[in-house]
């Protein structure tokens, strides 16, 4: 089984490759399918050098194939080949493309320590749900309401992201299933995104082509509290709770 | 070598480190009450070239990197010490006195650097220190005599080790508790001055026009004592991983092999001492930031989420990275050893453990993707990957590869072993059940966090490290009764280690200081624009997020600016002992 360390070292790495390539849909983008195929590099190179027994087997075929006489005209495609596959990736990276380039999105902006809501300022991080519009059944019935009315076009009327105008933005609208967006946040910074929209993204947030409307403009501060507590109420989530800083 | 002179060379040789250090800290009071008289007065000062900021950060980095070292190697020479002492072990005694051999110069560096990150702050973000003069003036002179206690125990610890011997030795001890006592006096004082500027207490007003309400609350802010935690053990892990390319520098250098088997032995106990610290690394870095991000949602979401949210990729990598190479180095050890053979065959299912871990771990949540990418997921969130690029996922990982590689070490020990006693395989059994409920378990509260609210998933993270240090209590509980009177398959043969193995330490000591600049960086950055984060602003040039690119650029310039001065500290380590050889 030694002696074809190095082949099945490579057969490894294709199966791999193949696994991920083929067997996750839709396909990983570049940057995980690069980042899983060098951490199966670095684990095979790992195994191999583990047993110096191993990596003597895993090196023959190399080392033969670049000592051994009879091996010259093997020899001599692999370091014409190499060379030419290696310049034929750099050119392929370098080339001139007329795809958008990459947008480095900050999904989840770091929030202000306060801003602007109906000309007074709102704490963000010390601030909380008002009294008087807590949780309850007559305020998710109208968060409800307003979020048929406003927010269901392009969040969907699952809440999934999937909405009517969806497919025509860049970037796409929040999934508020999905465990990674509402799930994760304080109530009070979901408050400031719905208040606040796209024009109220921090300098963080690059590129700041959010297309969510400034809903303080249309909605009172009451109304984005009842559909903030309709959007975790409806997806199940529960927002994450801040820890208390008081008395430090 | 002063110790082996007697007495006066002893004296001799503390007079003369506390006099480098006198002249250091005398010159320093000096340059900081001139500064004030030659320039003019203004909130901050442009160095040239490369600006103040990376001044500070590469002083400041820097300084800590030898303060980590200078503090965390004393821990482990007091406790190879004393084992000597219990085990009534010249070597243990001799391992002690090599690790404090690379303190005395690294003194002398810290001091320097920790000299010359003052004279920057002072001179160049003067409005910056003039506010922390007014919430930390009573620590500053509290702070020095510390220090100076510090270099006077530490250079009498090194230079009365031949000479407290014997009856003695308790004396010496004694000496070395004291050096780490005083060492984690410095960590905590500094601490609450770094803690102090991510999440502050005790002041009302902003800028210059502080009122100081509590001094203690200021000193013992929320991030203290995360901070505390996280940085005794980076400072042992650290420690723990230089001494180890300290063995690894003399084993490729050595000519004998005595040497080669004493260097081998050396790096053993140096990477061993790093991965025990290395293990609960990761939770306490956790627990640093819950703390956080508990303090405030701004600097957790920019930590996590936000600016600083592709750099944990890198970290993940890196300690991915350590994760392996460390089983890496125990496996080729394991070469050496007669027996050892027997368990080659769980290289494969650890290593698949490992790089699953590691490709789970370094999962972006949100992708670097081209417009199409993006389209064909319907987010920037992967619908089957997405899962797991939150901490249910990563930490379910981090603990599955913490018991790989603690079962990879369990392995080696037993290397050379054959169980005789009648425990050994009820014993076994048990072991491997509790090996199969703490993966269930693991795996079990990784998949339900993602079913409940955010408050209860966080507390739920904490069984996962209590599973996982159970789990190895109990293995380790069992492993003596069920090894005892084992046959024993022949010694381990130190010394006849593969060369390579010698790298890997250089490459765990390079990648735990690499580490430690990119994290440190993360930590100091999230503050953003603040010097004393919603208390004081900065408003300096260099008051924004530097891109990815250039502050990786920074920290590897810092790393190798350090591994040049621990080269020097190694050469002259290596120097005074082939002087005391020569001289015995």
């Amino acid at each position: 089984m030694r002696r074809l360390a190095l082949p099945l070292a490579a057969l490894v790495w294709v199966a791999v490759w193949a696994a991920l390539r083929f067997g996750v849909q839709p396909p990983i983008p570049g940057q995980v399918m690069g980042l899983y195929m060098s951490i199966t590099t670095v684990a095979i190179l790992v195994y191999v050098l583990a047993d110096q027994e191993r990596t003597r087997a895993f090196l023959a075929p190399l080392v033969a194939l670049l000592r051994e006489s009879h091996l010259a005209v093997p020899r001599l495609g692999v370091l014409i080949v190499v060379p030419l596959l290696l310049g034929w990736y750099t050119y392929d990276s370098v080339r001139p493309r007329f795809d958008p380039p990459f947008e480095a999105r900050t999904i989840h902006p770091e929030p202000p320590a306060s801003f602007r809501l109906h000309g007074a300022d709102f704490d963000v991080l010390r601030g909380h749900r008002p009294e008087g519009m807590g949780v309850n059944a007559q305020n998710l019935a109208a968060g409800r309401r307003l979020y048929y009315r406003n927010c269901m076009y392009c969040h969907g009327d699952y809440l999934n992201g999937q909405g009517h105008f969806a497919d025509a933005l860049n970037p796409l609208p929040a999934n508020f299933r999905d465990s990674g967006t509402i799930a994760q946040l304080e109530e009070t910074y979901v408050f400031w995104r719905v208040s606040t929209g796209g024009p109220g993204l921090p300098d963080g947030a690059t590129p700041w082509n959010s297309s969510m409307p400034v809903w303080q403009d249309f909605l009172t501060e009451e109304e984005i509290w009842q559909v903030v507590a309709y959007i975790y109420d409806a997806t199940g989530y529960t927002p994450r709770e801040s820890g208390s800083a008081e008395g430090h | 070598m002063a110790e082996s002179r007697g007495w006066p060379g002893a004296l001799s040789g503390v007079r003369g480190g506390i006099l480098k250090i006198s002249l250091i800290l005398a010159a320093l009071y000096l340059v900081v009450s001139l500064l004030p008289h030659v320039f003019e007065v203004a909130d901050y000062r442009q160095f040239p070239v490369i600006g103040s900021r990376v001044l500070v950060w590469c002083l400041a980095q820097g300084h800590l990197m030898f303060a980590g070292f200078v503090l965390g190697v004393p821990i482990f020479a007091l406790i190879a010490e004393v084992m000597g002492v219990v085990l009534k072990s010249e070597r243990y005694d001799g391992l002690a006195k090599d690790f404090t051999r690379l303190l005395a110069m690294s003194y002398t560096i810290t001091a320097t650097l920790g000299a010359l990150l003052l004279v920057a702050l002072v001179a160049l973000y003067p409005r910056f220190v003039a506010h922390m003069e007014k919430v930390f003036d009573p620590t500053w002179g509290f702070y020095v005599a510390v220090i100076f206690g510090e270099a006077l125990f530490a250079y009498l610890y090194w230079y009365t080790w031949d000479l407290l011997q014997g009856s003695r030795k308790g004396w010496h001890v004694f000496l070395g508790v004291m050096v780490n006592v005083l060492a984690i006096g410095i960590l905590v004082i500094t601490n609450a001055w770094t803690g102090y500027m991510m999440t502050p207490g005790g002041v009302e007003g902003t800028e210059l026009a502080i009122t100081v309400t509590s001094r203690f609350d200021a000193f013992v802010n929320y991030a203290w004592m995360p901070l505390n935690i996280h940085r005794m053990l980076a400072n042992v892990c650290f420690g723990g991983a230089i001494v180890g390319a300290y063995a690894a520098f003399r084993f490729l250098a050595a000519t004998d092999d005595e040497e080669r088997a004493n260097y081998d032995w050396m790096g053993y106990i140096g990477s061993f001492i790093a991965v025990a610290a290395f293990i609960p690394l990761p939770f306490a870095g956790y627990y640093l930031g819950l703390e956080i991000y508990s303090y405030s949602q701004q600097m957790g979401v920019s930590m996590m989420g936000g600016s600083f949210a592709q750099l944990w990729i890198l970290q993940a990598i890196l300690i991915g990275s350590l994760f392996l190479a460390i089983n890496l180095y125990l496996w080729l050890a394991m070469g050496r050893i007669p027996g050892g053979e027997r368990y080659r065959k769980y290289q494969a299912p650890v290593l698949v453990v490992l790089a699953t871990g590691l490709a789970v771990w370094a999962t972006p949540h949100t992708i670097i993707a081209t417009f199409a990418e993006m389209k064909a997921m319907g987010a920037a969130h992967h619908p089957r990957l997405g899962v797991l690029g939150l901490m249910s996922a990563k930490n379910t990982a981090v603990n599955l590869m913490i018991i790989a590689t603690f079962i990879t070490f369990m392995l080696y020990r037993r290397g050379n072993k054959r169980a005789t006693s009648a425990f050994a395989v009820p014993g076994n059994w048990i072991q491997g059940v509790a090996f199969v409920a703490v993966v269930v378990g693991i795996v079990w509260i990784g998949i339900y966090g993602y079913f409940v609210p955010a408050a209860v998933r966080v507390g739920l993270s904490k069984y996962q490290p209590l599973m996982v240090g159970g789990f190895m209590v109990l293995f380790l509980a069992i492993e003596g009764p069920a090894y005892r009177g084992a046959k024993s398959l022949g010694e381990i043969r130190w010394g006849q280690m593969p060369r390579i193995s010698q790298y890997v330490l250089f490459f765990l000591a390079v990648t735990f200081t690499w580490l430690m600049g990119l994290m440190g960086y993360i930590r100091s950055g999230i503050r953003q624009h603040w010097h004393v984060y919603q208390v004081m602003r900065d408003t300096s040039e260099g008051a924004y997020i530097p891109t990815h690119g250039f502050a990786t650029m920074v920290v590897s310039i810092i790393v190798i600016i350090f591994f040049l001065f621990v080269s020097m500290v190694f050469a002259l380590a290596m120097r005074s002992e082939l002087r005391e050889r020569r001289a015995s």
